[in-house]
């Protein structure tokens, strides 16, 4: 089985955000970028499907400027095979990566495409559903557990009110949740290897898609600031002032 | 001008969601019209007639819509948008998994979780955590919109809105329900709960997180939620999880306890109207938002509080 992973590079989700004073979007110059986490998730699960071996082949893709090839060499590192990077310094949209990730499947014929759930600068969480329509395939979103089973894929999904288990017929988009696993560190001599391993370059015209985008942003602004309220002595203080609020 | 709006329901009853979404689907403006799909859903579209605003009910039963899942949904409604400007979705699991089907089907740009909209082409959404709120406008012919529920207040519900069954052959697709592992509870619903009680990781275990977290929410009548090392670590399920990647919350009284207020978990709770952050640490960040904070171990105050109740 051979499985394609996205991979986006977003902010460390250890750093807090600053907006721009002109308010056109969230300042990142000299800000520390990672691997967004659920992609790191997505990564260890097709490596755990190769090294359990039921995949045969990781490729990781990247639609983001050229420091992206960073990410991408995290993710060899991590045990994938090999890198695709489209390169572009504009904002792709979900809607423009669905398009050019529903192009390279066309070309990779992956039996597996797996996704985070959410990127976590955007928010968005759509990226995988879309790719999913684009391609008439089946999806497993929020995924806690993946397992093969008679033929099918059955993909375990943290819904609103517990789980839930659906069983696509491949080939089939995954997108992960926090607990499908916990992503490994690469080591020093798989970040070495990983150096070799091959990545190619393109741009988003070699798939001619268009990633023209489709909302303006209007402003970006910070959100309203909570004041910090007070300290109390004790437990009845505590009581006393929700009773006071009208909390209790 | 028409918005239609999808329901989020258990066939038994409509998602208090669903309601909220409504109320932003009016302010968009035009007629409103709610689907209501599923499998024995005549209950939860009995409840959507009621919505005030709504012009009538869509309702279809069929067994692959039971569980809504996405593609058989994206079948459902993909063919319908001929006749509506937008589609608002609640941004629950449900809706985050259906919408951007459609989006991409209608080759439109998501609105994802919408906290306000301006006229019908401009949204407003938080984006990193909630540390920043985006304004954008949206050049789409027609909008595919998820609604964040605490962001809106629920319609109220004294209509009769005519109810409409329509129906179709949604499956069965290469998508299949095999299970569900549903939460049992009395309480109330996490995003619709007046108060909630939420444990962190310093409880330590599953059966502490019992002991301490549970009947202090008995005692206040609330919802429990956790952090998400306390859900990592198996101390509570899944869906108890509030924050970025949990459930977005907002209610009058939100207990952190042993909580250490990461970003992440603000996210999902700043908005609540009163705060109490109880953590042994005094530099925690939970204070930062917390109206009254309580600096003490947990196993100690909690047990005190609940006493004094
Ligand atoms: C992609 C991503 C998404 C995430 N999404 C979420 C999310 O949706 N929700 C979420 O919550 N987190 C999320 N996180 C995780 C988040 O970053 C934090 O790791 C998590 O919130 C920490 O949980 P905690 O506060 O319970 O644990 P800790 O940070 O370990 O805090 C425990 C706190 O308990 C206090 N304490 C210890 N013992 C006692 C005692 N006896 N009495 C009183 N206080 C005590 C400590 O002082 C400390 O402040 C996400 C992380 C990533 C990377
Ligand atoms: N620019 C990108 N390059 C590669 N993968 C991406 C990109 N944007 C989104 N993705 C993938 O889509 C997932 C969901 O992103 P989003 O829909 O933006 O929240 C991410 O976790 C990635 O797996």
């Amino acid at each position: 089985m051979k499985v394609l992973v996205p991979v986006k590079r977003v902010i460390d989700y250890n750093v807090k955000p600053r907006v721009k004073a002109d308010q056109t979007g969230v300042d990142l110059t000299n800000v520390k970028m990672s691997m967004n986490p659920f992609d790191e998730i997505s990564v260890e699960e097709a490596v755990r499907m190769k090294e359990g071996g039921s995949a045969s082949e990781i490729v990781v893709v990247s639609i983001g400027p050229q420091q992206a090839t960073e990410t991408l060499r995290t993710a060899l590192a991590m045990g994938a095979d090999r890198g695709i990077l489209v390169k572009t310094d504009d904002n792709a949209e979900p809607l423009g990566v669905a398009k050019i990730l529903e192009k390279i499947v066309g070309e990779e014929s992956p039996d597996l495409v797996i996704l985070g759930k959410q990127a976590i600068d955007d928010d968005s969480n759509q990226t995988g559903q879309m790719l999913a329509a684009l391609l008439g395939w089946p999806q497993g979103t929020f995924a806690s557990e993946v397992k093969s089973e008679d033929g099918k894929i059955h993909v375990t999904r943290e819904v609103d009110g517990g789980l839930q288990t659906v069983a696509l017929e491949g080939p089939a988009i995954v997108t992960t949740d926090l607990r499908l696993n916990e992503p490994r560190y690469a080591s020093l001599p798989n970040i070495m290897k990983a150096k070799k391993k091959p990545i190619d370059e393109k741009s988003p015209a070699d798939y001619g898609v268009d990633l023209a985008p489709r909302l303006t942003v209007v402003k970006v602004t910070e959100p309203p600031v909570r004041e910090a309220g007070e300290k109390v002595e004790d437990v009845q203080t505590l009581i006393e002032k929700l009773k006071t609020a009208g909390a209790l | 001008m028409a918005v239609l709006v999808l329901a989020d329901h258990s066939n038994d009853a409509l998602s208090d969601s669903t309601n909220k979404t409504v109320t932003a689907a009016a302010k968009f403006g035009g007629e409103v019209d709610v689907m209501v799909a599923g499998e024995g859903a005549a209950n939860a579209a009995a409840e959507a007639a009621k919505i005030d605003g709504v012009r009538k009910v869509l309702h279809v039963e069929s067994a692959p819509l039971k569980k809504q899942l996405a593609e058989a949904m994206e079948a459902l409604i993909v063919p319908l948008m001929d006749r509506y400007d937008a589609l608002f979705v609640p941004a629950t699991t449900m809706g985050k998994n259906v919408a951007p089907r459609i989006a991409a089907k209608l080759d439109v740009m998501q609105l994802s979780d919408i906290i306000g909209l301006e006229g019908q082409d401009t949204f407003v959404r938080p984006i990193y955590a909630g540390n920043a709120i985006m304004t954008v406008k949206s050049s789409d012919a027609k909008k595919v919109v998820t609604v964040r529920g605490t962001a809106f207040d629920a319609a109220g519900t004294s209509n009769s809105a005519p109810v409409e069954q329509i129906s179709g052959d949604y499956g069965p697709g290469k998508s299949q329900f095999v299970s569900e592992e549903m939460t049992e509870s009395d309480r109330p619903e996490l995003t619709a709960a007046k108060r909630i009680v939420s444990g962190g990781r310093a409880l330590g275990s599953d059966a502490e997180f019992q002991k301490y977290i549970e009947p202090l929410a008995d005692k206040l009548g609330a919802a429990v939620g956790a952090s998400r090392a306390a859900v990592d670590a198996g101390y509570a399920p899944n869906d108890y999880q509030v924050g970025q990647t949990g459930k977005i919350v907002a209610p009058e009284l939100y207990v952190a306890v042993g909580i250490s207020g990461a970003i992440q978990h603000l996210a999902g709770m700043k908005d609540s109207k009163i705060i109490v952050a109880i953590n042994k640490d005094e530099e925690a960040p939970i204070f930062q938002v917390a109206d009254y904070g309580l600096v003490a171990d947990l196993f100690n105050a909690v047990p005190e509080l609940i006493e004094a109740l």
